[in-house]
């Protein structure tokens, strides 16, 4: 009884944190500005499934792909099993599916190759990750933090899978020491009599050895430590998750349907700027009306701190896993600029967080730090090497996209503060007097045609 | 070619009463820089050979506004997409063939949304078009024979459009090899020019994008390096010449390559 007490306490708690930094996450995307991506659900339903559940651009890379696909797998699969637990934890059952017969040892097998498989794949990440230097894992953007969290994530899953194949060998030993048992009619303890005959145990056989020096109730006492362990576990990862990059794993399937369905060379339109040009360029127009009184206050042009952001590409930021696909197929970054797509979202995302942080300090209400995304974590430098190529959106393998946040910044740059490189304001001025990006009178763009006939 | 041709414009289509079957939208580039004006004619002379009946805007277009846009300007691009699309409807225009891909991209999914509604085509669709329904032959004059040719995708094309295959099966037509660089593409990398970076330096950094994309053409070996926009052009042109590699490494594009093929220079 007093197991399973503890038990319902230390869920209730695990699964409480959790909820209520989803709430603080939700709070923090719903900051952004409005962007209607209702439109065209079957499409969208389709990209989620595709890019999302069938993991369609992790395998542009297959190696690390088809890892990833594993322990994505394993990680699904293996919630079975947690359900279980959580269930023989509440009730104090032992097994309690164990009722389904074939299935169950079917079930349980493959669990124990999947977290076989998981194991494995961790291992050579991690690995990877810490002794070949693979340049994406090591750029300036990865600081202190953003290693140690790839890294404990990957150190915590190998435990958890360590203790579950190890539950399972003491498990066994314990079912073969019960038949045993009744055979030779010797008397049986109640806490024995749980271990009834269930499940196969294709892979964690090979830990017996490691535990079949113990005694029965040494055996039941590692059982229920590997149990506890990890679930423990378990609960723990779901409330650090949230904390992480790893909250891609939830975010990845809302952010991919809602991604841009448009061609990708398309930027969205910026009505507020429609208003005015029509303005500027409809002759009936009064240019000494009054405003009117009842227009809502005008929206500064372009973003310069998260929450102007629109709340997709707040979501975004959330959403990236640090992977650095983006940064490594960006042209600015090869060439040793100082523009990463990665940062871009890993910027707004702290950015995003500090905001919310503070609303919280403040009774829900932002009290100004003087400090804006741009700025203080993007700088300008940054946001001129782009070159609008898209191959960071291209990359990403959860469709996250950089290149807007970027030209939201570079408008309110531009159409705020009216700052941009001297040669950039030059091309402005041309287009504005000539209809042309350089200082060629518009008359002569026909000219071409009288040279037709020139060899 | 021994007739003389004439390109008309709108307004002179319009004097005689009669509709063209495109808009050939020039661009900036097409129209006032040296190299890619030849560019130009050559899309004008194939278009011409095809019986095409087109017609172009002469001193009526105006910059699109794509790299004001993509600067951040979004004040001075809807004035330029604005003043075209009054251009543009006034002439009733339905569809337009372009000679650029940012061109090509910004009339077909940012016009839209303040009235340009057109069928646009970038130069390679429409001629690959052209090639389909038979009326462009493009005979192998044998020029290319062994020649080892590598397609540049303009990002703006590409992954801004997903236009991968018209490009290529264009070129296909030539008696060559064509050869695929290592990042091509939805990997393709860009040359550098887009998002304004055209109309200023570089920031700071190690190697200037246009270097690093020569260099990856030039490890296939090509004899050409095929490109389908003015802008890339330039910038694959102004690589080759870093390498010194000009003598053998000829940087053209498609359009130029068929007008050649088809010996209409
Ligand atoms: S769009 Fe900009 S940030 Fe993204 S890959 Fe291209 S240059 Fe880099
Ligand atoms: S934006 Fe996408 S590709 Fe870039 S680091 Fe984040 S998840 Fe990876
Ligand atoms: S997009 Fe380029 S080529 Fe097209 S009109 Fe503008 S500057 Fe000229
Ligand atoms: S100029 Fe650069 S950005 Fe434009 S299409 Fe060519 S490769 Fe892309």
């Amino acid at each position: 009884m007093l197991e399973q007490i503890a038990f319902a306490l230390v869920f209730i708690a695990g699964v409480s944190l959790f909820a209520l930094r989803i709430k603080a996450i939700r709070r923090n995307i719903l900051l952004g500005r409005d962007d209607d991506r209702s439109d065209n659900s079957s499409a969208r339903w389709k990209t989620m499934a595709l890019v999302a559940l069938g993991q369609s651009k992790m395998v542009v890379r297959p190696v690390a792909g088809i890892m990833h696909i594993l322990i994505y797998l394993g990680f699904v699969i293996i919630n079975i099993e947690v359900l279980e637990i959580i269930i023989d934890g509440v009730t104090g059952h032992h097994r309690i599916f164990a009722g389904i017969g074939g299935l169950y040892d079917f079930l349980i097998g493959s669990f124990e190759i999947l977290a076989l498989g998981v194991l494995v794949s961790c291992v050579v990440f991690l690995a990877r990750r810490n002794m070949l230097r693979i340049k994406r894992f090591h750029s300036a953007e990865m600081t202190k933090w953003p290693k140690s969290d790839a890294n404990i994530i990957l150190i915590v899953e190998i435990l958890l899978m360590f203790a579950f194949l190890s539950m399972n060998a003491c498990d066994a030993l314990l079912q073969g020491a019960l038949v045993q048992a009744q055979a030779e009619g010797a008397e049986i303890s109640e806490k024995l009599s749980h271990y009834a005959q269930a499940g196969s145990f294709p892979i964690s056989q090979f830990l017996n050895p490691l535990y079949e020096g113990l005694s029965v109730s040494g055996l039941i006492m590692m059982e229920r430590f590997m149990w506890w362990f990890h679930i423990v576990g378990i609960l723990g990862f779901l409330v650090y998750v949230p904390y992480s990059k790893h909250f891609h794993i939830f975010l990845a399937f809302p952010n991919t349907y809602y991604s841009n369905l448009n061609p990708k060379g398309g930027f969205n339109n910026m009505e507020a700027v429609t208003k005015e040009v029509q303005l500027m360029m409809d002759p009936s127009a009064d240019p000494y009306a009054a405003p009117d009184p009842n227009a809502a206050p005008p929206a500064k042009f372009g973003a310069k701190d998260a929450n102007d952001l629109t709340w997709k590409q707040l979501m975004d930021s959330y959403s990236c896993t640090e992977c650095g696909r983006c940064t490594s197929q960006c042209p600015a970054n090869q060439t040793g600029k100082l523009l990463s797509p990665r940062k871009i979202m890993m910027d707004t995302r702290d950015r995003i967080e500090e905001i919310g942080k503070n609303m919280d300090k403040n009774k829900g209400t932002f009290q100004d730090d003087g400090k804006t995304l741009l700025g203080d974590y993007i700088s300008e430098e940054e946001l001129w090497a782009c070159t609008s190529c898209n191959a960071c959106v291209e990359a990403c393998p959860v469709n996250i996209d950089p290149l807007g946040i970027i030209v939201d910044l570079r408008r309110y740059l531009i159409m705020e503060e009216s700052k941009s490189p001297e040669s950039i304001t030059a091309m402005f001025n041309n287009i504005e007097n000539n209809g042309a990006p350089w200082a060629f009178p518009a008359s002569d763009r026909g000219k071409w045609t009288e040279e037709m006939n020139e060899a | 070619m021994s007739q003389a041709i004439h390109v008309p414009t709108m307004a002179e289509m319009l004097a005689k009463g009669e509709t063209p079957e495109v808009l050939f939208w020039v661009g900036c580039s097409g129209s006032f820089d040296d190299r890619a004006k030849k560019i130009t004619k050559a899309i004008a002379k194939i278009l011409t050979h095809a019986g095409v009946k087109f017609a172009v805007l002469g001193a009526e277009e105006s910059c699109t506004g794509d790299p004001a846009k993509r600067a951040g300007n979004e004040f001075l691009y809807q004035m330029q997409a604005m003043q075209n699309i009054m251009v543009l409807n006034g002439y009733e225009i339905k569809n337009i063939v372009t000679g650029c891909p940012h061109c090509f991209n910004i009339m077909k999914n940012e016009y839209p949304e303040l009235g340009g509604n057109y069928e646009v085509q970038h130069h390679t669709q429409f001629i690959n078009q052209l090639i389909k329904d038979g009326r462009l032959q493009v005979k192998d004059g044998e020029i290319f024979k062994g020649k080892r040719i590598t397609f540049h995708d303009p990002c703006y094309l590409g992954r801004g459009n997903d236009v991968y295959e018209a490009p290529r099966s264009v070129l296909q037509q030539l008696d060559a090899e064509l050869v695929e660089m290592r990042r091509c593409k939805k990997q393709g990398l860009c040359c550098g020019a887009g998002g304004a970076q055209m109309f200023k330096e570089a920031e700071p950094g190690n190697k200037e994008v246009n270097i690093e994309r020569t260099e990856e053409a030039l490890e296939v070996k090509p004899n050409v390096i095929a490109t389908g926009c003015p802008f890339c052009n330039t910038m694959m042109t102004d690589g080759v010449k870093n390498f010194e590699k000009e003598g053998s490494v000829e940087v053209k594009d498609i359009a130029e390559l068929i007008a050649e093929a088809a010996d209409l220079l």
